[in-house]
């Protein structure tokens, strides 16, 4: 029996939601991982699906990352469309090879005629005191890889129709779920989910007019935060939530930035090799004329992810995003 | 600390009742290889007349396409050519065990496999010779597109049999690797999740002594790459590679095995590769010619030959009549490559996603600008 979810709803009730309405609806689609059935699942997003659509719908598969996709790639090749469950960010490297080599080019190898329409659910990033191991920002790896299309959702609202939209590509998707915000809540009704716009487009969270937070996933709470906090210097910042790192949308981000004529770029991943450098590059090349100051970025340090009484020092936070506005008070010969 | 270790444990230290499901689940006699390959040609086992003849015409036709295609890479006609001279008999024993929808996972030396599953042998060469990737719709064959990384295609052979039973399909997957390929994590990945699943999977193995140049003996302290399935709970069965007639049994076996869902099997089929790794490999820097020319002795075709024409099923008609069908073969091969590929830059962008990004939408527009401005120079340049 369909339940009710109660009020306000987490995104980590969302993200179930949206794998059992999209079982329901397709019984193409099945679920599998470790741990993804009786428990469900360490975060316990698979909870109920075994259950209720039976161990071959949701099946719990032996500890072996490159295994679980491996097969994965078998039942798309046969009509499924299977939903990977990788219990934690690093725990997804040795399904790399599976990723790279397989899902990202299967289609392109075949000449459109084998489509990999599966989904890879990913929970990651830090912020939840989690040991090594367990606080990865995988997403540039993901990025690099043409093929993949990349995700993270930021809201309640976005993590169901985003996991739908991904369940629904033809094409595969690397769902990054931020794990510290599978217990943020909103008032989302299950019953009446919200229409959200299909994978690539951004979406602007917060209008401004004085510079362009862009961020995703994790940082975007940051972000509303120190927008909030700004106002009282004076600035009234635009936040950017990409939604999706892969397709980029260049053309919500540039309306912004050449609206504002600012930018920082926010997110946790290392700032060397990490998202942000593009994302930089790519505003710069097409704003150029329109910037008063270079794109910023915030990022994570350039280290392995720390532990966890250390990690509030590596996490870009409100103060790390103020400073960085400040700093784009930016004008020639300073 | 081991528990007799722990401060206090007299000698009848408590040693606890372990659960059942500690207990070896399954008698691991009946899943160990034969000590030695399983052989049908030289003894006086019955043999399907109809289907000697069938391998054997596959045989010579494999041997022909074998050598046509290490020709076409000297003349610089395909990029590369993995031989699979001297393996033909494991080639065309999986080729000819399936049934139409039965799915097979090449890697990339079983290039003759999928030739004798009927695929066209200009399209079977389509990655080797550098024009795209896979030539074929695998659906329309049933064959995975060949496979470069090692072991990469097992777990996918895997998968797919598992999609089909969930269905509840007949359809039984035959996955073929090398023994250096049974060292990579996806081989072991593969056969754990198949056996776990007791998925519709058939292993082939072709040990033909070989990973480039590193021997069998320092891949694997095995006593045989077959042994491996007892750890998984499957049966291993070692069979020689080079007898037509006892890989093919041994695969009808293990195909029929699966199809009644009793699970999946390995196979190891002990072979040579009598050619180098490839062209750019030279095999003289590590092995001597006396164990190649033993091998030849041993010889897939010559042995079925003798075989055959020994028991009065093949006549000189019939070898003629095979040998004119590979030459036909070859000489149409020959032709067909000859001819330059015909490839459009455009489809670079064609299939990266289902639909073009406005990225991929933007780079499109560059290629397609750079063309026009060289169709242009050289328009300028003929003037």
């Amino acid at each position: 029996m369909t339940t009710v979810a109660a009020k306000p709803a987490t995104m980590a009730q969302a993200l179930q939601r949206a794998m059992r309405d999209a079982m329901a609806e397709d019984p193409s689609v099945h679920v599998l991982g470790e741990d993804v059935g009786a428990l469900g699942g360490v975060f316990r997003i698979t909870d109920g699906l075994a259950k209720e659509f039976g161990e071959d719908r949701c099946t719990d598969t032996p500890l072996a990352e490159a295994g679980i996709l491996g097969t994965a790639v078998g039942m798309a090749m046969y009509g499924l469309r299977p939903v990977v469950e990788m219990q934690f960010d690093a725990f997804a490297y040795p399904a790399f090879e599976q990723l790279i080599s397989h899902v990202a080019r299967m289609r392109n190898r075949t000449r459109g005629s084998m489509a990999m329409p599966l989904v890879v659910r990913v929970p990651y990033g830090g912020g939840i005191g989690g040991v090594e191991h367990h606080s990865d920002s995988s997403e540039a790896y993901y990025m690099a890889t043409p093929g993949l299309q990349v995700v993270t959702p930021a809201t309640v609202e976005d993590a169901y129709g985003l996991l739908r939209a991904a369940i629904a590509s033809d094409d595969p998707v690397v769902f990054l779920e931020p794990k510290r915000l599978y217990w943020s809540k909103s008032s989302w009704s299950p019953q009446a989910p919200t229409e959200v716009p299909p994978i690539g487009k951004a979406v602007v969270r917060r209008p401004g007019r004085s510079a362009t937070l862009i961020t995703y996933g994790p940082s975007v709470p940051v972000c509303l935060e120190a927008a909030e906090a700004a106002t009282a210097e004076g600035w009234d910042l635009e936040v950017v939530d990409l939604r999706s790192l892969v397709p980029f949308d260049d053309e919500t981000v540039c309306a912004s930035v050449r609206r504002t004529g600012r930018a920082v770029v926010v997110h946790e991943s290392t700032g060397f090799g990490g998202p942000g450098g593009e994302i930089a590059a790519r505003v710069t090349e097409r704003c150029f004329h329109h910037l008063e100051a270079p794109v910023l970025r915030v990022a994570g340090f350039d280290i392995p992810y720390p532990p966890p009484m250390l990690e509030k020092h590596h996490l870009p936070g409100v103060d790390r995003v103020l400073d960085a506005v400040a700093r784009l008070q930016w004008e020639a010969g300073s | 600390m081991t528990v007799q270790e722990l401060p206090g444990a007299g000698a009848a230290a408590y040693r606890p009742t372990p659960p059942p499901a500690w207990r070896p689940r399954t008698d691991p006699a009946p899943l160990l290889p034969d000590p030695e390959p399983y052989r049908v040609l030289g003894t006086d086992a019955p043999l399907d007349r109809d289907l000697m003849l069938r391998l054997y015409a596959e045989l010579i036709r494999g041997r022909r396409y074998n050598a046509q295609a290490t020709a076409l890479t000297k003349q610089g006609r395909l990029a590369v050519y993995p031989s699979s001279t001297g393996q033909e008999a494991c080639e065309v024993a999986a080729a000819l065990v399936l049934q139409d929808q039965d799915w097979l996972f090449p890697s990339y030396r079983d290039t003759l496999a999928a030739v004798a599953r009927g695929l066209d042998p200009v399209q079977a060469l389509t990655l080797l010779r550098g024009d795209w990737h896979t030539g074929y719709d695998p659906h329309e064959h049933r064959i995975a597109p060949l496979c470069t990384p090692l072991a990469t295609q097992l777990p996918h052979a895997v998968g797919l049999a598992h999609a089909a039973r969930l269905k509840g399909d007949d359809v039984v997957a035959l996955a073929m690797v090398g023994d250096g390929g049974t060292s990579e994590g996806d081989f072991h990945e593969a056969l754990n999740f198949a056996a776990v699943w007791q998925a519709p999977v058939v292993f082939l193995v072709q040990n033909n002594g070989f990973a480039i140049s590193v021997p069998l003996a320092k891949q694997t302290a095995a006593p045989s790459l077959a042994h491996k399935a007892v750890g998984y709970g499957m049966p291993g069965r070692l069979v020689d590679g080079n007898d037509a007639a006892a890989v093919h049994e041994v695969l009808a076996d293990a195909v029929a095995r699966a199809r009644r869902g009793g699970g999946p099997t390995l196979i190891e089929a002990v072979t040579y590769r009598i050619e180098a790794h490839t062209n750019a490999d030279d095999a003289t820097r590590y092995r001597v010619d006396a164990e190649v020319e033993a091998w030849r002795a041993h010889d897939p075709i010559r042995i079925l030959e003798a075989e055959l024409t020994s028991r009065g099923f093949l006549d000189d008609d019939a070898k003629r009549a095979a040998a004119e069908a590979a030459e036909t073969m070859a000489a149409e091969l020959r032709e067909r490559m000859n001819a330059d590929a015909e490839l459009d830059p455009m489809d670079l962008f064609a299939h990266v996603y289902a639909e073009r990004t406005a990225q991929l939408r933007e780079q499109e527009a560059q290629l397609r600008a750079e063309l026009a401005a060289h169709e242009d120079e050289e328009a300028e340049g003929n003037r």
